[in-house]
């Protein structure tokens, strides 16, 4: 078969599949430039105009709601890269101690299991709790950290998991080997190995706390709305352009910290294989 | 195989010397399977002992119970006469040389060898000028600088070699120190590795599957076979005396044959081999039990090719050369005997110009001295 008459197969798909993935995005993002209070009529005189993000600043309740969706996202990141990280440890270098099977079963269900049960389940687990031992009192950010928590430290087990692999397990055992002890080891030679898959898990956590509904919707308390559900009660009400400017605001983070996140392991890894280059031509 | 010339003290003949390493009938198991059976073993200092063996024969398990990485399941371990039960990794007077060499890929090499020494918390003057001699001795110094991933093979080797020896360890071990490295490469470090051994006379345990690498770099050498050492020796009592079929059959190549003692005197025996047309004479004595099935053990190059039927009631055999294989200091001849059974000869490239060449089916005689056979019943 010749390769010229195939040849507009790849780009044609490539086309269809980024457009169905982006248009919607990329739509909501050119409204949020839009002048006109009517969220489907484009007006073309006025536009574009950064009014609506204008707005946005002066709406207390937004506010007030990204700090709280950006406190938890930094509480959840940093305890989900702590609990992930002695996960990811645990299952790539404790080698085959009894419960490993399951323990990494327990890690990796977070990530399949439908939202809406992990967050009833929760909910349950809270007023079960708060009944018997008093704590968490009520509903809030400390219940809606926990929860996220719950899920995002399984993606941080992983990626550590996942990076400690590619290293040889002889690295520990030569430090070890030279005089260093335990936790010495863990300081000097795994910790800086790690440390990309630890940032990088935490980026991912940040945002997938920044842009949780379902669970968040379940776990929180009067008071504590973060972004999502702001945009979400919004939205039932009907679609107004500051929603549109605030949805774009939200994706930039989101975008910024996956792409963050991917630069990060993908700079070690082109680093490396020059490197390695290198030494093959010299040798 | 030729050993390095240089003068071996053998300390393990002084009756009156305590071994440096004492290996008192250690086990390991894991699970239901046993890497490691009741060896017991006395390693000198000064010695490079090499631990020989296929793979799966428990070397390297013995190596890391002496780093301290696992523990034994029965006996003890000595190491300059104190007891390592319970003692870890980073308390023992051992330094281990990685097979996979184990570099710390976010350090420079300078970083990698200082490592050690910052443990004993030296101060950084000392720990730069000891870092700069070690690379010295191992002529990386001017790659200081560098990360491990930016060396080759060889230069990580040697990397890895001087991470190990810079905390001046009286024992150190060597987990296949060359397997890495391409032959040409593999041959010259060898050499290096005994100088540079006799230059700061450190102990050397070395595990490795290679013979030839294990005959030029031991002073003894113990073969190992499914957790046990068969036979302790130095490489010439290995190559020359195999006490089991399975050394002489696993050290260099070797023609085996089945056969059963027909005279038995103190200083001479005779075996006859169902495959050989005349009896094996050997002129030693052979401790054996009258009717024992034996095996006889003769290396390919102590074996001579000749035209003529030899003059002689014992050792020789007929047969047709069905293979030449030249390797250019030599030539390895299958030369197969009436029975199929195939017989390897190799003979020096030497005679170039004395007319005596063997061919392509040619039929020929071969025969060897009463003094090359080995013979045994283990």
């Amino acid at each position: 078969m010749s390769r010229s008459r195939t040849a507009w197969v790849v780009p044609t798909a490539l086309a269809f599949g980024f457009a169905f993935l982006y248009v919607p995005i990329l739509a909501m993002v050119v409204f949020s430039f839009n002048n006109s209070r009517l969220v489907t009529v484009w007006d073309a005189e006025n536009s574009p105009t950064l009014k609506w993000y204008g707005a946005l600043l002066h709406n207390q309740q937004i506010l007030e709601a990204a700090e709280l969706s950006l406190r938890i996202a930094v509480l959840n990141a940093t305890g989900a890269a702590v609990l992930g990280t002695m996960v990811g440890l645990v299952l790539a270098r404790f080698g085959q101690f009894r419960g490993r099977t399951l323990l990494s079963a327990l890690t990796t269900a977070p990530l399949v299991m439908p939202e809406v049960i992990t967050g009833l389940s929760l909910l349950l687990l809270f007023v079960a709790l708060e009944q018997s031992i008093g704590w968490p009192a009520g509903r809030g950010v400390t219940t809606i950290t926990i929860a996220h928590i719950t899920f995002s430290m399984s993606y941080v087990a992983v990626i550590v998991q996942s990076r400690l692999s590619g290293f040889d397990d002889a690295l520990e055992e030569a430090a070890m080997d030279l005089g260093a002890r335990p936790l010495t080891v863990f300081r000097r030679i795994t910790l800086p190995l790690i440390f990309p898959a630890i940032l990088s898990g935490w980026l991912l956590s940040f945002t997938l706390s920044w842009d949780d509904l379902v669970i968040s919707q379940f776990v929180a308390g009067p008071g504590s709305t973060t972004l999502p559900m702001i945009i979400f009660s919004k939205v039932r009400l009907g679609v107004t352009p500051d929603i549109n400017a605030l949805a774009t605001l939200m994706v930039l983070v989101v975008a910024l910290g996956v792409i963050g996140s991917t630069l990060l392991l993908q700079r070690q890894q082109k680093r490396l294989l020059r490197d390695q280059q290198l030494a093959a031509a010299g040798d | 195989m030729s050993a390095p010339a240089r003068s071996k003290a053998e300390p393990w003949r002084d009756a009156g010397l305590e071994p440096y390493v004492r290996i008192a009938g250690v086990s390991k198991r894991f699970g239901d399977f046993t890497a490691v059976d009741e060896v017991s073993l006395d390693i000198y200092k000064g010695e490079i002992f090499c631990l020989l063996g296929g793979s799966g024969c428990g070397k390297t398990t013995l190596l890391r119970m002496l780093a301290g990485f696992e523990q034994p399941s029965a006996g003890q371990l000595f190491i300059d006469g104190q007891d390592m039960a319970g003692i870890a990794p980073y308390e023992r007077p051992v330094n281990m040389m990685f097979q996979s060499y184990a570099l710390f890929p976010h350090m420079t090499v300078f970083g990698n060898v200082a490592f050690g020494l910052q443990q004993e918390g030296l101060p950084k003057s000392q720990i730069a000028s000891r870092v700069a001699d070690i690379l010295d001795i191992v002529r990386m110094g001017e790659f200081a600088l560098r990360k491990p991933h930016q060396l080759s093979g060889g230069q990580r080797q040697r990397v890895a070699l001087a991470r190990s020896l810079v905390k001046r360890p009286k024992l150190l071990l060597l987990d296949e120190p060359l397997g890495a490295l391409d032959r040409k490469l593999r041959e010259h470090t060898q050499f290096e590795l005994i100088s540079i051994q006799e230059q700061l006379g450190v102990t050397f345990v070395v595990v490795t599957h290679d013979q030839e690498e294990a005959m030029t770099l031991a002073s003894r050498i113990g073969v190992m076979n499914r957790g046990k050492i068969v036979q302790i020796g130095t490489p010439h009592q290995i190559y020359e005396f195999p006490a089991t079929r399975f050394v002489a059959d696993f050290i260099g190549s070797v023609n085996l044959f089945e056969g059963q003692l027909v005279e038995d005197e103190s200083d001479y025996v005779r075996v006859a081999c169902p495959q050989l047309p005349v009896p094996v004479y050997v002129d030693h004595g052979v401790s054996a039990a009258p009717d024992a099935s034996l095996w006889v053990a003769i290396r390919p190059e102590k074996i001579t090719l000749e035209r003529q039927q030899p003059d002689s009631r014992d050792n020789w055999a007929r047969g047709v050369i069905k293979d030449i294989a030249y390797m250019g200091d030599m030539s390895i001849f299958v030369v197969l005997l009436p029975d199929g059974r195939e017989v390897r000869v190799t003979a020096a490239n030497v005679a170039r110009k004395s007319g005596e060449t063997f061919t392509w089916d040619d039929e020929v005689y071969l025969s060897w001295d009463a003094s090359s056979p080995v013979v045994g019943s283990g």
